[in-house]
């Protein structure tokens, strides 16, 4: 198999290697949202979804960040992904702030989310095309860097033309994380990449994670529900439970730490409460807005 | 490569991406092309054959017509300019790019000034096709046209109205289903004042005034000085076009800019549905 090498558009220079990938200090994110049974004239109430987090990711680690559904992890991910602005405190991406240096953490980060999210009548090949131009990639460039990311991740050669809409979600995340590997990014964001794929596809993201880990220069934040995902992938590991990071630690400090022998006992041992998955209220203001759209 | 040249080479591939994406879904959605087109036609034909109607003699039954379809023209070309900028935001939501849009390295101006850029070059192989359809099929004679000039009017006024697009493609990143609906409000208010079909001194004093500051009065009085009377460039519908030009963009673009931030700070920069 052979290595994908970053395209030369890229600036690399500005990765200063005298600070972490990732500083986040007492970061704070409230959003306003109705009450799901008031009527639509009902006032907005605060939201809060993350309380003062701080962490510190270091270049190359890798961090899982576990969470039930509404636990702060995309806003999280939106927030380092420049697409919010926080409330309080800050965060960096390698010396970088978030608000105020937007454009210069752009080149250096590319996440990979829980929809696939692509042009569904475009093919692989033209969603790619179209992402890779943002970063400077020229067709020259793009020619041979999509078939090779594309063969990386195991996508089949011949459907590169098929369109999206055609292809299993399975297939749509591999092209998600060819999206996100190609414009080789120093800083790897996943929110939930493997939820909702079937056993074999995981299994298949999960190694291409482990390679991306092995192959590239790339420091990997991992949000997840999934506690052996994060037990498997990350050196640390931390849960964000009602938007406050309860630690982040080595899976065996935090098996330590509270004298358990699993994830799911630590989550319980931490909040009281068990680790179940339910259709949790998203606190980044999504009902809202569906409500809004669609006047549900 | 410096740096801000490498930065500057970036963003022209960003905005050739813009361009190639559109390329794409156009192929990938021709036959919508081909029926969008032909229903145009028709209804262009529809307004165009009320000159036969007026009982006027061949030669200024000819002019009426003439007049009629560059009105038609316009508000086709006019239509899709609106229709490519304020939909920017609004496509991305719908196929779920958005947040993957918005995080790329790509300067919003570039960005917006990409979609303006396929808008004008498919809006004026539109109108093209249409002009001369209807021309074919109705048995128009325009020989005194000056389709240099017709083109040079409208090239000036697309900057134009790309600016005033970019006000209007803000509005589906603050509200995303309201913020469609008022780019269509918007952009028939702009074509109702302007005199599409008729001279703007018809129309009520109030609305006259809105229609001094609408670009597309300007380029329909000059275009169809240009197909009809083969009228040159005249400078007084220049200089309102440059002048509504150099004070749109950067106000659609800082308009633009204070509807993201708004967005980022609400969490609406995101896909919907």
């Amino acid at each position: 198999m052979s290595t994908f090498a970053p395209p030369t558009s890229i600036s690399t220079h500005r990765v200063r290697r005298d600070v972490p990938a990732v500083e986040v200090r007492d970061l704070r994110k409230t959003f306003r949202r109705r009450d799901k049974k008031a009527h639509r004239f009902a006032r907005k109430k605060p939201w809060p979804a993350l309380h003062d987090v701080s962490f510190e990711i270091a270049r190359g680690e890798c961090v899982a960040i576990l969470g039930q559904n509404g636990s702060g992890k995309s806003t999280l991910v939106r927030l380092l992904s420049t697409l919010l602005i926080d409330d309080g405190g800050e965060a960096r991406i390698f010396g970088h702030d978030v608000v105020r240096e937007a454009g210069a953490i752009r080149r250096l980060v590319n996440r990979v989310s829980v929809e696939a999210s692509f042009f569904k009548r475009m093919s692989p090949s033209e969603n790619l095309s179209y992402a890779a131009r943002f970063y400077g990639m020229t067709p020259r460039q793009t020619h041979s860097a999509i078939p090779e990311i594309l063969e990386k991740v195991g996508f089949p050669a011949d459907r590169r033309g098929e369109a999206m809409e055609n292809l299993s979600r399975g297939m749509q995340q591999k092209v998600a994380l060819a999206r996100a590997l190609l414009t080789s990014p120093v800083l790897l964001l996943l929110d939930e990449p493997t939820t909702g794929l079937d056993p074999r596809s995981k299994l298949e993201v999960q190694e291409f994670i482990r390679q991306v880990r092995r192959e590239h220069d790339a420091t990997i934040l991992l949000c997840t529900h999934d506690m052996n995902e994060a037990e498997v992938l990350a050196d640390r590991v931390g849960i964000l439970d009602r938007g406050r990071l309860l630690f982040l630690e080595p899976v065996a400090d935090v098996k330590q730490r509270f004298g358990v022998e699993t994830l799911e006992e630590a989550f319980f041992a931490a909040t009281g409460r068990e680790f179940v998955e339910h259709e949790a209220e998203d606190g980044d203001g999504a009902d809202d807005e569906y409500r809004e759209v669609f006047g549900g | 490569m410096g740096e801000y040249a490498l930065h500057a080479r970036n963003q022209l591939v960003g905005l050739a991406g813009i361009v190639e994406r559109n390329v794409y879904l156009t192929k990938r959605y021709i036959l919508w092309d081909v029926a969008f087109m032909v229903w145009t036609i028709a209804n262009t034909l529809t307004i165009v054959f009320i000159a036969r109607a007026a009982g006027l003699d061949a030669a200024r039954e000819n002019v009426l017509a003439t007049q009629l379809l560059v009105g038609a023209v316009i508000w086709a070309y006019l239509g899709i300019i609106f229709e490519f900028m304020t939909e920017t935001v609004a496509w991305e939501r719908w196929e779920g790019t958005i947040e993957y849009t918005f995080m790329a390295p790509l300067s919003r101006v570039v960005h917006l000034s990409g979609q303006g850029a396929f808008a004008v070059l498919y809006g004026l192989i539109r109108a093209t096709i249409l002009f001369f359809a209807v021309v074919a099929f109705i048995g128009l004679h325009v020989p005194n046209a000056n389709f240099g000039a017709a083109l040079g009017v409208l090239a000036v006024g697309s900057v134009s109205f790309i600016g005033v697009g970019m006000m209007t493609s803000v509005l589906p990143l603050i509200s995303p289903e309201k913020g469609a609906q008022l780019g269509f409000v918007a952009q028939g208010i702009m074509l109702v004042v302007s005199g599409v079909y008729y001279p703007v001194s018809v129309m009520p004093h109030w609305m006259q005034l809105i229609a001094k500051v609408s670009p597309a009065t300007y380029v329909i009085r000059g275009d169809r000085a240009a197909i009809v009377n083969g009228a040159g460039m005249a400078w007084g519908d220049v200089w309102p076009l440059l002048v509504i030009s150099v004070g749109a963009i950067p106000l659609g673009l800082a308009i633009f800019r204070a509807g993201e931030r708004y967005a980022k700070k609400h969490g609406k920069l995101k896909r919907s549905g």
